[in-house]
């Protein structure tokens, strides 16, 4: 095909070689935090790779307040946020490399990045934390028939086309999804003028958390339908309408149910996939559930030596946590680094039961004299009142925590102290979900 | 890039098109593209008109991009004939001359009962007649070696190993733009609206102005039956049949290598699963009738009888990792179920390429040396432009390269190393090329149709922006002006006052005028 081209390039060799301790994939949040945990635990030959013209990933187009509740204990724009990690990294000398894209990742860690001024530069790093974040699913992954005219976009588009283009994607939008980024589309596409008729959501609930339903939609009159879905797009060159149609309890349409909505736009807000091409051609084994590297409690990939936060991981619902994750691997690559850890004989595996989707880490499989207690981080299946999560080991319960809410769209943390760990009945680890007895 | 010929460019400004020419071709699909571009080997004015913004908008961008090797070929009709004699120029001259994905995987047609196993015998027979090299049929075990994920019911195949796969996109704008490289002009947003039958030749008018040709060749797809009204022809019609598909992800687990059909039944040929030159698995298409030319949506039945038939022969495939849905019009002619290329004897000087549908692509090439002779029947012989110059390349492709050999491109022009669409690693480079081609690309999808950005698994989710403004940057208009396709498909309705700023309350006067 083009192999004449080839001939171009191939005499010359142009390539750029470097090595260093830790390369960051990504200068997200996740990356951000790893970087500032790494070089604080000592590491200083630190490179972060980001692929886009500035630091903070998807917060940078997230003009709306709500971040840092946790972190900071105060309320901040995304942008405000990321700037403080930013300058951390900044003032720590950590080196950046910005409109820089990570074209590949091989098993033995050589990093091979892309940009306009080095042109391809290989690194042979002896740590890799993989922070490359989400992407948003689209509407032909959810296999919505009809015409394909423009005016579909994805939320997280549509808001990136507002907050950094300054361009509004449509005047009259269905909004298919109540994940966060939906939400938070809807009360944004109302605030600039937009009509928002509707947002559709297929489960009984909302895939967001409950502060968004009350601030993005009930304060603003946006109605939210549980239970529908889309059923055909129409619209030869732009979007013109969508049927809607109830579904049933296996999300199938419900004949009779159908009815239309004009609007020339439709938002999807239908859920994020970890970006994870890069770790699976470097061998990086994925859950099923999560779409992320399966990882322990450092969050050391099946591949040594890397290792994964952040969203790359699992779909995290808000940052505070993305940070509190990051830091984990990012201080736990530094420490192996240095040989401060040691590796269990037989790793903890942890399980779960059929009411949670899933926990992250899969198991614990280093001791760290430094480290008091590790925090599990796990997503129930759908939405229950006043439940215990419990961890057990051999039928003997540990610890336990209560929850007065749990969804869905708000993770579950547990911590477990690393004393528990050191006298464990069997190096199992269970968690369960159990509803408060009547009073 | 060769060709200084950059009438295509200027289409949106003052521009008025050439007033006369020697051949007309109206429509810019795989069928008009291919017959302009072997029209250029001659000392002949030749002229391209299509009425969209980009070529390949049609039948010729959805369709299953297969070489049909021509083993099932009717040689008693003309897209039998054309289907064979076009695999071979394949083989011989295309693949060769440009430089466009052409990848001889095989066809495999896999008998999944022995009660099908005579109609193997049947069309190994008729593909020996019509003279396809290398038929063969293997028994199980060699077919489950060479595709591991077949059914386990299947009992043998015939296996045809000149069968390929094109990317059609690349294939109608390389012949487009080697057409143009090579003198003829290519004319977009020209939609021909009438045609007047002169003295010596035609008046055609067109949105972009009038022109006078000797000869005029349609190639109108879907709506040849219309053109071919246009100058009294009126005793076909096009009926457009959709096929609907879905497309997977590269990044998938079931490996599939050559092109697979099941046997055909007097009904329907059957669902196909076949790779892209991209490495992605395709399957379809089903065959519906239907009324409306633009109606290109896809269905719920459909899609589900292009799955469900994909898994007869596949049957590890579901939905998961489906990364596209769409649908093409086959705009065929039903009475006939033929092609109708021919002089129509009551208009002298008017060519029908019409009711081009499956294997118009495969035969394209062949189509087109067909239509040479016509011209020369109407015109005598034509004598070749010894410039004429068959080869041509696209922009390069960052993606397929090795790592050294992207360090030394970008060397050479930075723009190279700066990546657009993440999921397809298309550069700025090669976006630009694009909008720079002989023929431009003008719009978001001409631009994915040439070098693929947006085609991947976020299909355009991050790199949409960053291609309208590239767009709208070197076609300097603004960016609410960009189109994903046609005339009305803007993408951007208006300008957001401040942004940046979370505003509250009335945005009224959002200025939709930049
Ligand atoms: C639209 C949206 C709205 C949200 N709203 C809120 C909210 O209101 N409150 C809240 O607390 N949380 C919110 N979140 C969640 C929070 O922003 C994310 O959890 C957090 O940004 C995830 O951080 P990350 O670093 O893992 O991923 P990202 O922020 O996605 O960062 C990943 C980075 O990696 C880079 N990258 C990826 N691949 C490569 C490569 N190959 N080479 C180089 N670089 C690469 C990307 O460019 C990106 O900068 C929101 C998330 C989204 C998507
Ligand atoms: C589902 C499906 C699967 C197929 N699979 C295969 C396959 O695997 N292999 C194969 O060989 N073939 C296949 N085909 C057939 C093949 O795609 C077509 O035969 C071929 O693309 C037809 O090309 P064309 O140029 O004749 O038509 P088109 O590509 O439709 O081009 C016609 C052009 O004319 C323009 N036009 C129309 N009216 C006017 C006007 N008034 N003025 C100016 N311009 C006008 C249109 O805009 C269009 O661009 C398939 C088709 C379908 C639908």
């Amino acid at each position: 095909m083009t192999e004449s081209r080839q001939a171009v390039t191939s005499d010359v060799d142009a390539m750029r070689r470097e090595e260093h301790d830790l390369v960051v994939v990504g200068g997200g949040p996740a990356g951000l935090g790893a970087a500032q945990a790494a070089y604080d635990e000592g590491v200083d030959d630190i490179v972060i790779l980001e692929r886009d013209f500035e630091l903070g990933g998807i917060l940078q187009q997230c003009v709306h307040p709500g971040f840092g509740l946790e972190y900071f204990e105060e309320e901040l724009t995304g942008p405000e946020y990321a700037q403080e990690f930013i300058e951390n990294v900044a003032e720590r000398g950590v080196d950046i490399r910005l409109d820089t894209m990570v074209l590949e990742v091989t098993h033995d860690r050589t990093v091979y990045a892309v940009n306009d001024e080095d042109g391809v530069t290989e690194i042979d790093a002896e740590k890799v934390i993989l922070a490359m974040g989400c992407r948003e699913r689209t509407r032909d992954a959810l296999d919505i028939p009809g015409s394909r005219p423009a005016g579909i976009f994805t939320a997280g588009t549509a808001q990136r086309l507002i907050n950094m283009e300054g361009k509004l994607p449509g005047e009259k939008a269905v909004i298919l999804g109540s994940g966060d980024v939906g939400l938070i589309m809807a009360r944004h596409m109302h605030l600039e003028g937009a009509e928002v008729e509707a947002v559709l959501e297929i489960m009984p609930y909302t895939g967001g958390i409950t502060r968004n339903v009350v601030q993005c939609l009930e304060d603003f009159d946006i109605p939210l339908r549980t239970q529908q879905t889309i059923t055909e797009i129409h619209g030869n060159d732009r979007v013109e309408g969508v049927t809607v149609q109830e579904v049933d309890d296996d999300f199938e349409p419900i004949p009779g149910t159908e009815y239309e909505i004009e609007c020339d736009t439709v938002l999807l807000s239908v859920g994020l996939i970890p970006e994870n091409e890069l770790s699976v051609d470097a061998g990086v084994e994925l859950h099923s559930v999560t779409g992320g590297p399966i990882v322990d409690e450092t969050r050391e990939t099946n591949v040594e030596d890397i290792y994964a936060c952040g969203n790359v991981l699992h779909v995290h619902d808000v940052v505070d946590w993305v940070t509190e994750e990051s830091m984990i691997a990012g201080r736990s690559a530094a420490r192996s680094l240095q040989d401060r850890v040691e590796t269990r004989k037989e790793p903890i595996e942890i399980e779960s039961t059929a009411k949670l989707r899933y926990v992250v880490p899969d198991r614990i499989s280093t001791i760290d004299p430094d480290r008091e207690e590790i925090p599990l981080y796990m997503r129930v299946h759908a939405p229950m009142e006043d439940v215990f999560v419990t961890l057990s080991s051999g039928g003997e319960e540990l610890t336990r925590t209560f929850e007065r809410r749990a969804e869905p769209g708000e993770m579950v943390t547990l911590n477990v102290d690393s004393d528990t760990l050191a006298e464990l009945p069997e190096p199992r680890l269970e968690l369960d979900v159990v509803q408060r007895e009547e009073a | 890039m060769g060709g200084d010929n950059r009438s295509a460019r200027v289409s949106l400004g003052e521009y008025i098109m050439q007033s006369e020419t020697d051949v007309l071709v109206v429509g810019g699909g795989v069928t008009g593209t291919a017959i302009a571009r072997e029209l250029s080997r001659y000392r002949l004015d030749v002229v391209l008109v299509e009425k969209s913004p980009d070529v390949c908008t049609g039948t010729s961008k959805s369709n299953t991009a297969l070489i049909h090797a021509g083993f099932n070929a009717d040689p008693d009709k003309q897209k039998g004939r054309l289907n064979v004699r076009g695999n071979e120029l394949y083989h011989e001259r295309i693949q060769h001359e440009l430089d466009v994905p052409i990848e001889w995987r095989g066809a495999l047609v896999v008998a999944t009962d022995e009660s099908e196993r005579p109609k193997l015998e049947e069309l190994l027979e008729k593909g020996q007649r019509n003279d396809v090299d290398g038929l063969e049929i293997l028994e199980r075990e060699a077919l489950l070696e060479k595709e591991p994920h077949l059914t386990d019911d299947a009992v043998a195949a015939l296996w045809a190993p000149t069968a390929g796969i094109v990317n059609p996109f690349e294939l109608t704008v390389g012949f487009a733009n080697n057409a143009v490289e090579n003198g003829a002009s290519v004319e977009l947003e020209a939609e021909v609206t009438d045609i007047t039958k002169t003295d010596d030749g035609f008046t055609v008018e067109t949105a972009k102005g009038e022109i006078d040709a000797e000869i005029v060749i349609n190639a109108a797809g879907l709506y040849a039956d219309e053109v071919s009204k246009m100058v009294g022809v009126d005793d076909f019609e096009i009926t457009p049949r959709r096929g609907e598909y879905y497309l997977y992800d590269k990044q998938f687990d079931i490996d599939i290598d050559t092109t697979i059909f099941p046997v055909p039944t007097e009904v329907t040929k059957g669902i196909v699963v076949t790779p892209t030159d991209e490495g992605n698995l395709l399957i379809g298409p089903n065959a519906q009738e239907i009324d409306d030319k633009r109606d290109k949506a896809t269905t719920r039945q459909g899609l589900d009888k292009v799955l469900n038939g994909a898994q007869k022969t596949v049957p590890d495939l579901t939905k998961k990792d489906v990364i596209k849905e769409f649908a093409g019009l086959r705009p065929a002619i039903k009475e006939t179920g033929d092609f109708r290329i021919q002089i129509e004897e009551e208009v002298p000087g008017f060519i029908n390429a019409a009711g081009i549908q499956s294997p118009g692509l495969a035969s394209a090439p062949a189509t087109a040396e067909l239509v040479v002779d016509l011209v020369e029947e109407l015109r005598g012989d034509l004598e070749e432009d010894p410039a004429f110059d068959p080869n041509y390349s696209g922009p390069p492709k960052v993606r397929h390269m090795s790592h050294e050999e992207r360090a030394g491109l970008i060397e050479e022009d930075a723009r190279y190393g700066q990546i657009i669409c993440r999921c397809e690693t298309v550069t700025e480079g090669e976006i630009r090329d694009a909008i720079n081609q002989p023929v431009p690309a003008q719009t978001v999808n001409a631009i994915k149709r040439r070098v693929r950005p947006g085609a991947g698994r976020c299909q355009g989710g991050f790199c949409g922006p960053r291609v309208i403004e590239i767009l709208s940057e070197e076609l300097d208009i603004p960016m609410t002006e960009v189109k994903l396709e046609e005339e009305g498909s803007e993408l951007l309705t208006d300008e957001i006052k401040q942004p940046l700023l979370e505003k509250s309350h009335e945005s009224s006067e959002v200025n939709a005028d930049d």
